[in-house]
């Protein structure tokens, strides 16, 4: 195959007939606050991990929601739980357990990783 | 939706233009890309419709590329638009008629910017009276070519010799119109049925015979998009935008595609036979691309001009497909031929579905 110095990019379109919501629905079941929030990405500005690492809180919610389940497991390995993201929250939203849940169901609903 | 109320509602979509006597302003890369078409155009006005049609050859490019590029600011382009409205004005014509999409695209955003700021327009007629000593009208009617073709589409078919018809199973032949971005997308009231439903190849395809494929990506760019091109390794947004038309219009089976754009037939063209050197894929049967033709070959096709005079030779995928199933006649031999029937080799460029 020919080299010809750019390639064919692969479509990021999220097919909802393909969607698999049930992490996000387990999610938002246990931990309803999550419901609420507005994408403000004060929780990304204050994170500590953020510092260190390429972690994003806002992304992270981004993946669930789109159920990029892949994705989303390697990402929320980077958080290390400080809870600051809760402190600055305008919907007080409690972001560490909508963390923890996650990490408790992603196996489950990961068939790939699993 | 009752008749009466789509009437209504087409009413919306009608644009006026120009019956005849044109100032015809040519596109400076379709005489590259298809170098065949224009003259196709100027002969089908001349020969078979009639119609008083002049070219100046001291026009030069409206410079539209590098204004989309912001290399060319918008005072620069305003002149340069000036100017050919100056000669449009000395050879004593009020109707222009634009080959190019991207330039059809900038003149009605520079006349209406005109309309809305006289200002603007008092400022370039000072630029260009000092640059070039020259003054202008601003046109009465301004009309892509293909608003032209549209208009006397029954005309060419009365003329026409065939059709857009398979001669060996009696079926229309099944077409993919493509209409270029800035021909309705920037002004939808400038363009014939608006940008949500363009009619004029469809419009062109119906009165000649064919049928044409309503696909789910219809309305998406072809990926030209200027810098998406220009700079080599951005080139992959371009050629997946036209990999995505292709995988939605594959299932219709198309017999050939259609555009009145200078960057869409030229990209529809030739990434098929990128995608094929690429992936191996390609989108027409056996291995064959889907020939890519602009609406000017089109009408020259149906009109029994042979496909070696309209610069046809040039595509990069292949045209011969098309031209078994509507039964044209034609050599294979002189191909690559000059004027005289000799020889002039073959290109070193493999081809889509070779």
């Amino acid at each position: 195959m020919k080299d010809f110095g750019y390639t064919v990019i692969k479509q990021r379109t999220i097919d909802y007939d393909q969607f698999d919501g049930r992490l996000l629905n387990e999610v938002l079941q246990m931990e309803p606050s999550f419901k609420v929030c507005l994408s403000c990405g004060g929780c990304t500005a204050t994170c500590s991990a953020n510092d260190l690492v390429s972690f994003n809180v806002r992304r992270m919610n981004l993946l669930l929601r789109r159920g990029e389940t892949v994705e989303l497991e390697s990402e929320i390995k980077k958080c290390m739980l400080c809870g600051k993201c809760m402190l600055v929250c305008p919907r007080g939203i409690n972001i560490r357990n909508v963390i923890m849940l996650i990490k408790k169901s992603i196996l489950k609903y990961n068939p790939v990783k699993s | 939706m009752k008749k009466e109320g789509k009437i209504q509602v087409w009413q919306d979509y009608q644009k006026e233009i120009a019956d005849d006597h044109y100032f015809y302003v040519r596109s400076c890369i379709r005489q590259n890309f298809f170098p065949g078409s224009e003259q196709t155009f100027l002969k089908i006005l001349r020969k078979e419709l009639g119609k008083d049609i002049y070219e100046n050859p001291h026009h030069t490019s409206c410079s539209g590329i590098g204004y989309h590029s912001d290399i060319v600011p918008f005072d620069t382009i305003q002149t340069i638009v000036a100017r050919q409205f100056a000669l449009m004005t000395e050879a004593g014509y009020q109707n222009i008629a634009v080959s190019c999409i991207t330039s059809f695209g900038i003149y009605n955003e520079i006349i209406e910017t005109w309309k809305e700021y006289p200002a603007e327009l008092e400022k370039v007629r000072n630029f260009l009276k000092k640059a070039t000593g020259r003054e202008f009208e601003v046109p009465q009617n301004v009309a892509h070519a293909s608003d032209i073709v549209y208009k006397f589409r029954e005309d060419i078919a009365t003329h026409g010799k065939f059709r857009l018809i398979n001669h060996k199973t009696g079926k229309p032949l099944k077409v993919v119109e493509h209409i270029g971005c800035h021909y309705s997308k920037m002004f939808p009231c400038k363009g014939v049925g608006g940008a949500e439903f363009p009619y004029v190849l469809a419009g062109m395809i119906e009165a000649w015979g064919g049928e044409v494929i309503d696909y789910p990506e219809r309305r998406h760019c072809c990926g030209f998009g200027f810098r998406q091109y220009l700079i080599m390794s951005n080139r992959g947004y371009s050629v997946s935008n036209s990999r995505k038309k292709f995988e939605s219009m594959e299932p219709y089976k198309p017999d050939f595609i259609v555009s009145n754009c200078p960057g869409c037939p030229m990209f529809l063209d030739r990434w098929q036979y990128v995608i094929e050197e690429m992936e191996g894929k390609t989108f027409g049967p056996d291995g064959q691309g889907i020939p890519v033709l602009t609406y000017e070959e089109m009408a020259g096709l149906v009109l029994g001009y042979n496909p070696w005079d309209m610069g046809m030779q040039m595509h990069q995928t292949n045209v011969e497909p098309l031209l078994d199933k509507m039964g044209i006649q034609y050599d294979p031999e002189l191909k690559y031929a000059n004027k005289e029937g000799k020889q002039i080799g073959h290109p070193t460029m493999v081809r889509c579905g070779c």
